[in-house]
């Protein structure tokens, strides 16, 4: 298993998780040799999460001459495609008999897929959430509680995403015989970064099949908003061999992580990140909570490095914007965060353009009605 | 935590017993420590201790008083300063050895310092880490972040025997140390004991306050 991407990536924890990371990887590697882990996770998918999700072109989004085709995971159970690494990652809990079940979340939607999984697997679940967060996300603060997890708020630096995660983290550290950690990203120590990728490359290889079904042709470009980069890296897992094909992440402005970032220590892992020139680690800002977060994953800090990938932004106003204008041309209300997405697809030139909707917009109407 | 009063305490610490002091170089998302010594960083930090003044105040520290001085911190400042600089430079401002509480000992093995174990830790890791370590091991007590606990780990006992079964380096205990009478406890155990946000709280009323704290944790090692 990979734990590092070139000089990204590795283990920079306590020593107190440390063997709890070697049974997670022992467990994740044993899961992927065993057939009926891989039954478990399609069944489900398909039963409970409704994957494949479809794919739709655009009819009046797109500017003339271009066509801009969706990758649906706004579609699926819960919205958004965090349920696609929240089910592996329970089925792998659950092997590792582990009852008790932390994450963090940012926009509520990891922790409303991680709180449906407990449900589903009757285990206890406690979701660490930035009181920022749990303000201009309220909505999935009570559908977790729905879902009867409980939600414990963050009330010191940022409130957002980055002290979520460190409390999570702490939590996980206090309870690691009985405590499972579900992160949400591509991001913390190893394994997780490969665990996540693994989990959510359904995404790319569906589209894959999918554009080849259907245009016959791989798509020119692939575009997919990076926070911590979960759903860019899984959709980009489909097409990082086709070198034909330009992948395209897009950031915030205000957390631009790969565009603006150093390398520096977060959250259990070296990556790019928004820090100083101290090593001390910056606020990002952002209207949309998912992707408010200082770090990104490791895998695409090697990306960007390497060439492979680009990374470009989208403020606040374009993604409102794009927000708008695919709720009105289509009919789809997109989440905020795949709307930075959207934005930047409407400027490539390129004729046909694979944008992974990772995301519905209904958790964000508050704070979209707000402007 | 360092900062403008940091020698004057390190004094009231030294005439107090201690035989060693820690300071800490603040890092602004530090996964290891509950919340006492968070605000103390995040105090810091808005007091404008970035490495350069937290490395003068080390210096100050060690013009201040003669026991060994460990600075505690975290990853991301060494990756940024650069590591083998950050030990070089701490080690001309006259620190002994360092501690980098996010770094296990498997990671950049070649970085000397105080190496930590935990009751999580396996045999080898154990053993590994006892070899690696500069002059002392850190047993961390519990499995948790930094902060006071009601009553000393029962988990230290277990891995105080592992450690020794392995190792004759002197064995320091910390993380949930509050109390004399938890002091005394791990020392019965372990060769010292080290106390943080318990002294950090302490030192929040002085330097007086701080060498009585660290005066009572003496008479209980005696």
């Amino acid at each position: 298993m990979s734990t590092t991407y070139g000089d990204y990536g590795g283990r920079y924890v306590p020593e107190t998780l440390i063997p709890a990371l070697d049974e997670l990887e022992r467990g994740w590697s044993e899961a992927q040799d065993d057939p009926a882990f891989a039954e478990e996770l399609t069944r489900l998918g398909s039963q409970y999460v409704g994957r494949p999700s479809p794919l739709y072109e655009t009819k009046r989004f797109a500017p003339p001459g271009r066509r801009v085709v969706l990758k649906r995971e706004d579609l699926n159970h819960t919205g958004a495609h965090k349920i696609n690494n929240a089910v592996g990652q329970i089925l792998l809990a659950s092997r590792l008999g582990k009852r008790r079940i932390v994450a963090e979340t940012g926009a509520g939607q990891h922790g409303v897929a991680t709180a449906t999984v407990c449900a589903r697997f009757g285990l206890e679940c406690v979701v660490y959430m930035g009181s920022e967060d749990m303000r201009r996300q309220h909505p999935n603060v009570e559908r977790m509680r729905l879902l009867g997890a409980e939600v414990r708020g963050v009330e010191f630096g940022t409130r957002t995403l980055k002290e979520a995660t460190s409390e999570a983290i702490r939590d996980w550290i206090a309870n690691v015989d009985t405590t499972y950690y579900l992160i949400g990203s591509c991001v913390g120590p190893a394994p997780y970064p490969s665990i996540v990728r693994e989990l959510q490359a359904v995404i790319g290889r569906e589209a894959r099949a999918q554009m080849l079904d259907a245009y016959g042709r791989l798509p020119e470009v692939v575009v997919a908003c990076v926070g911590g980069g979960s759903n860019a890296i899984g959709l980009f897992a489909g097409f990082v061999e086709d070198t034909e094909v330009r992948l395209v992440g897009v950031e915030a402005a205000g957390a631009a992580s790969l565009g603006s970032g150093r390398p520096a220590v977060l959250h259990g892992a070296r990556s790019s990140v928004l820090a100083d020139s101290d090593g001390q680690i910056l606020d990002a800002h952002s209207i949309s909570a998912g992707l408010d977060y200082p770090g990104v994953g490791p895998e695409h800090a090697a990306l960007r490095d390497s060439g492979r990938a680009e990374y470009v932004t989208a403020t606040d106003e374009e993604a409102l914007a794009a927000f708008h204008r695919l709720a009105e041309t289509e009919g789809i209300l997109p989440a905020l965060e795949p709307a930075h997405a959207l934005a930047r697809a409407l400027d490539l030139d390129a004729e046909l353009i694979l944008v992974g909707l990772s995301g519905r917009g209904d958790k964000d109407l508050a704070e979209v009605l707000g402007r | 935590m360092a900062g403008p009063g940091t020698p004057e305490l390190a004094r009231a610490a030294e005439a107090g017993g201690a035989d060693l002091v820690e300071i800490g170089f603040p890092f602004s998302d530090p996964l290891a420590d509950g919340p006492v010594i968070r605000r103390a960083a995040e105090r810091a930090l808005e007091q404008g201790m970035r490495t350069a003044e937290c490395l003068e105040c080390l210096r100050d520290v060690r013009a201040a008083v003669s026991v060994p001085l460990v600075p505690m911190t975290y990853a991301s400042l060494l990756e940024a300063y650069g590591w083998e600089r950050f030990a070089d430079d701490a080690h001309d401002a006259g620190a002994a050895s360092l501690i980098v509480a996010d770094l296990p000992v498997d990671v950049r093995p070649e970085l000397r310092r105080v190496q930590l174990v935990a009751p999580t830790s396996t045999d080898e890791r154990i053993d590994l880490a006892a070899r690696l370590t500069d002059g002392w091991l850190y047993l961390v007590t519990v499995a948790g972040t930094t902060g006071a606990r009601s009553e000393l780990s029962p988990a230290l006992a277990p891995l105080v025997e592992r450690t020794r079964a392995v190792t004759d380096v002197p064995l320091y205990a910390g993380f949930g140390i509050s109390t004399p009478e938890q002091a005394a406890a791990a020392a019965d155990l372990a060769d010292g004991v080290v106390v943080g946000s318990a002294a950090l709280v302490a030192a929040e009323h002085g330097p007086s306050s701080l060498q009585e704290f660290v005066a009572q944790l003496r008479a209980a090692l005696v």
